[in-house]
């Protein structure tokens, strides 16, 4: 296959970037969207030039490091599918791809496709502990969680944290990614005695980041790779109310 | 009152806040269509019932004022929500946007959330066009000051009469009509929304409230633009 790509080039977080276009031959249908990008760049190194930096690390598509909007959509055109899960079959020889980073204020590019995505770590930190007794583990059936709620939590949980909901938002809401972590220990025993706490600090952190808020345009959702669903916003939304109704609005 | 201000200053509360002054002005929307439909029931119907109206005094004021409040703060929240929302998205814009939404009717509510400043901006325009028009009187003030006389004697506003004439005019008609259907797109992306923020996610009951208020939408959009279409193309109420 013979692809021009259309690639953001950004020295750093603070120089103006820009696309710059590439021609890139001999490409395999079997090849991964990262697998392309690696040829590029061992054309590129070869003949002198800078390779194009981007994120990735398991390539399995549960690392949540890979990124990268193609073509307008966060993790590219396939349902359900991490950047690095895409292959090139999906692309028709010839084709032109636009290759962008992740953008959001809060998501500061800090070279060509690489984006620094630590204020999900900061919210996740703001999100703080659960309660549970340190030892030997305890029988395994003395808390015992109906199967549709264990079910609900670990749909949440499939979360891998790598931001396209952000990217996809017309707002650059972190609503989904917050929600879903929200919803996690939500479902659970285990998260009970510091769910009003949990839900209005990760809450405050995400709006101290800088991410928008939710209008439901409901994109998040649809290019969310592990097509975690907005209802959970909506959880998130009444857990917030309640929360803030609570008692532990005060501590917060 | 802290605890007021602080989910007024966070992003979810203030979704909740616009949300919930959005539900509180499309009740009034609804109830405000239904006191209209008196036109169908005739002059003596429609002018008692604008005479209740207006002998409610301090009543009258009291609504009048939270409904202003309501609006204030819808429109002051919802311009809020924007600035804040361009704000997040960052400076550099995508090269190629595109809507990650595979089905239709998906694509028309984002379509329809991403006009919400656009077309309230509009139905804040058509607001005060039908205040100008039928409470103060300055768009047709002839019309204004038609007086029904009772047999008794008494006179009485014409509130009836006011409408006809109003809606006889055909340049009116082009104000409202678009003007409703502008709101129906509104409250569109208000209907799909308003339980998704009020966190209503029952299995059951979420899918029946969601079609109870698009139905209701549909109400509000085709009497709205019924009564000005029937009179201006003599199929409805008229004059005399």
């Amino acid at each position: 296959m013979k692809l021009t790509l259309h690639i953001w080039r950004q020295a750093d977080r603070n120089s103006p970037g820009r696309l710059v276009t590439y021609q890139l031959d001999g490409v395999s249908p079997d090849m991964s969207f990262l697998e392309m990008l690696d040829l590029l760049n061992e054309q590129l190194a070869s003949s002198g030039q800078e390779p194009v930096a981007f994120d990735h690390d398991c390539r399995e598509g549960i690392c949540g490091m890979c990124s990268l909007v193609i073509n307008g959509v966060p993790h590219g055109p396939l349902k359900g599918t991490t950047t690095c899960q895409l292959h090139m079959r999906h692309f028709k020889d010839g084709d032109s791809i636009y290759i962008e980073p992740f953008r959001a204020k809060a998501f500061p590019v800090i070279r060509d496709l690489v984006v620094d995505r630590s204020a999900f770590d900061r919210v996740i930190e703001a999100g703080g502990y659960i309660s549970t007794n340190t030892g030997s583990a305890p029988e395994a059936n003395t808390v015992p969680v109906p199967k549709e709620e264990a079910d609900t939590a670990l749909d949440a949980a499939t979360c891998i944290g790598c931001g396209a909901c952000v990217a996809a938002c017309p707002n650059a809401s972190a609503m989904l990614f917050v929600a879903a972590k929200v919803a996690h220990f939500a479902h659970l025993p285990h998260g009970q005695p510091e769910r009003h706490r949990r839900v209005l600090r990760m809450v405050q952190e995400m709006d101290r980041q800088g991410f928008g808020n939710c209008s439901n345009f409901e994109e998040c959702e649809a290019a969310c790779p592990k097509e975690i669903p907005v209802r959970f916003i909506a959880e998130m939304n009444r857990d917030y109310l309640r929360a803030l109704c609570s008692r532990a609005a005060d501590e917060v | 009152m802290n605890r007021l201000q602080r989910l007024v200053q966070s992003s979810i509360g203030a979704k909740i806040a616009i949300a919930t002054t959005g539900l509180l002005l499309f009740a009034f929307v609804i109830v405000h269509l239904l006191g209209n439909l008196q036109l169908y029931r005739g002059r003596d119907a429609m002018n008692s019932y604008a005479e209740t109206l207006q002998h409610l005094g301090p009543l009258l004021w009291l609504a009048r004022l939270i409904l202003l409040g309501l609006f204030l703060s819808h429109l002051v929240l919802g311009f809020r929500l924007y600035r804040a929302n361009r704000l997040a998205r960052g400076e550099e814009d995508y090269y190629v946007k595109r809507s990650a939404h595979r089905d239709d009717l998906r694509r028309q509510k984002a379509k329809a959330a991403a006009m919400m400043l656009a077309s309230g901006a509009v139905i804040l325009l058509f607001v005060l066009y039908h205040l100008m028009h039928f409470t103060l009187g300055w768009i047709q003030p002839s019309a204004h000051h038609l007086t029904e006389t009772l047999p008794d004697g008494s006179t009485r506003h014409d509130v009836y009469g006011m409408v006809i004439a109003g809606f006889q005019n055909p340049i009116n008609v082009f104000v409202y009509v678009p003007a409703m259907l502008l709101l129906g797109w509104h409250l569109f992306h208000g209907a799909v929304s308003v339980l998704q923020t009020l966190g209503l996610t029952h299995p059951v009951w979420r899918p029946v409230a969601e079609k109870v208020l698009w139905f209701l939408v549909a109400f509000v959009v085709v009497g709205n633009c019924f009564i000005p279409l029937s009179i201006l193309l003599g199929f409805g109420p008229q004059g005399g």
